[in-house]
């Protein structure tokens, strides 16, 4: 009767797997996104969670209040310039491992907002991992966006995160500033993809972390 | 033009001739024209005699790098008492952008002026607090401005 009876008679009691595929199922069950709402992709998010989306089918309903208890932010809507430092530091005050999806057309390139007042695509202050593109976004494109990050974390290695705090918290700017990544995520596309010689996520790009695993 | 309105205009005119440099009637609005040096003394005036105890909006505009005055500053006004709506406007040159402040008539002004300050660089003389109010503080000229790029502004490079 059960799971564990089958499981037992079925299985050995000592299994060996590798350490990264446990530690990154383990991750990618339960990503839990930061309450960080910018616009109208915001109420997309929000059905997204809802009972008609249920997006705690792949464990990323629980929106936490607190960016240290965060694993992905979700980037819902368009960045203006003067919340940018305060997405900068949100994005800091988040513990590794964390991922970030740009949500919408405004998040990831400034949309229809091509003026002074809205930072043209949110990669120039975080590193992004999953852009969705729509406007909005369907709560359906959300739920794909999650499950394409959640295959991204399985082919981590976590050696690859070993050495990432310490570095990046040197080189963090003191938060009001500004600090950016280095390259735009098209140059660092084609840099990587000349590295590997072969496009393994074409629909993803790779975050700070792989980069250093690919050099 | 409304009779009431005609009232208003004919107590600044009596009041000191010099505060109505012109009229601008239209599509049921009154517009009056105050030299920049008055605006203040106009202002108080209206607020104290006339009636108009609120200031609903101070807004700026650029009418282009071309024009002298470039500027516009337009206070508009309601009374509460008579329920009726005037605004003020002062022109103002791009060499030397300067109108006195009425933070001291209204305290609500005092928003209003750091916008108009912020979007257009209009400088308000002897408001308290001076600064940007919607851009970042290092933001780089005035956004409004018609000569302002309409896209390309970009201080955050990734490069």
């Amino acid at each position: 009767m059960g799971l564990e009876n089958t499981l037992f008679e079925s299985l050995p009691d000592v299994v060996t797997v590798k350490l990264d595929s446990v530690i990154n199922w383990a991750r990618k069950s339960s990503i839990w996104p930061a309450t960080f709402g910018l616009a109208c992709c915001a109420i997309e998010m929000m059905n997204t969670v809802s009972a008609r989306n249920d997006l705690s089918r792949f464990g990323a309903e629980t929106f936490r209040a607190s960016p240290r208890q965060a694993d992905v932010m979700i980037v819902s809507g368009r960045v203006s310039r003067k919340m940018a430092p305060v997405l900068r530091r949100i994005y800091d005050q988040m513990p590794e491992p964390k991922w970030v999806i740009s949500m919408g057309a405004c998040a990831t390139s400034g949309g229809v907002f091509d003026n002074y007042a809205i930072v043209q695509g949110v990669d120039k202050i975080v590193p992004v991992d999953v852009y969705v593109p729509g406007c909005p976004p369907r709560p359906e494109m959300l739920v794909h966006s999650i499950l394409m990050l959640q295959d991204k974390i399985m082919r981590e290695s976590v050696k690859d995160r070993r050495d990432t705090f310490e570095p990046e918290s040197r080189l963090s700017k003191v938060p009001g500033t500004l600090p950016v990544t280095e390259g735009t995520a098209l140059e660092r596309e084609t840099e990587v993809e000349v590295a590997q010689g072969e496009v393994s996520r074409p629909y993803t790009i790779p975050s700070k972390h792989e980069r250093r695993k690919s050099s | 033009m409304n009779e009431s309105l005609t009232g208003f205009v004919e107590a600044l005119r009596n009041e000191n001739e010099g505060w109505v440099s012109g009229v601008i009637d239209a599509l049921g609005e009154v517009t009056v024209t105050v030299p920049a040096e008055f605006i203040a003394d106009a202002c108080f005036f209206l607020k104290t005699d006339q009636g108009f105890d609120l200031l609903a909006d101070i807004c700026g505009a650029d009418r282009g790098p071309e024009e002298d005055p470039r500027f516009e500053v337009n206070y508009h006004l309601f009374s509460t008492v008579h329920f009726q709506r005037l605004r003020l406007k002062v022109l103002v040159s791009e060499d030397d952008p300067k109108v006195e402040t009425v933070t001291g008539i209204w305290k609500t002004a005092d928003w209003h002026e750091r916008e108009t300050f912020d979007m257009f660089g209009v400088v308000f003389e002897g408001h308290p607090d001076l600064r940007r109010i919607l851009l970042p503080s290092e933001f780089d000229g005035h956004a409004l401005r018609k000569d302002f790029p309409l896209r390309g502004y970009e201080p955050y490079s990734m490069n």
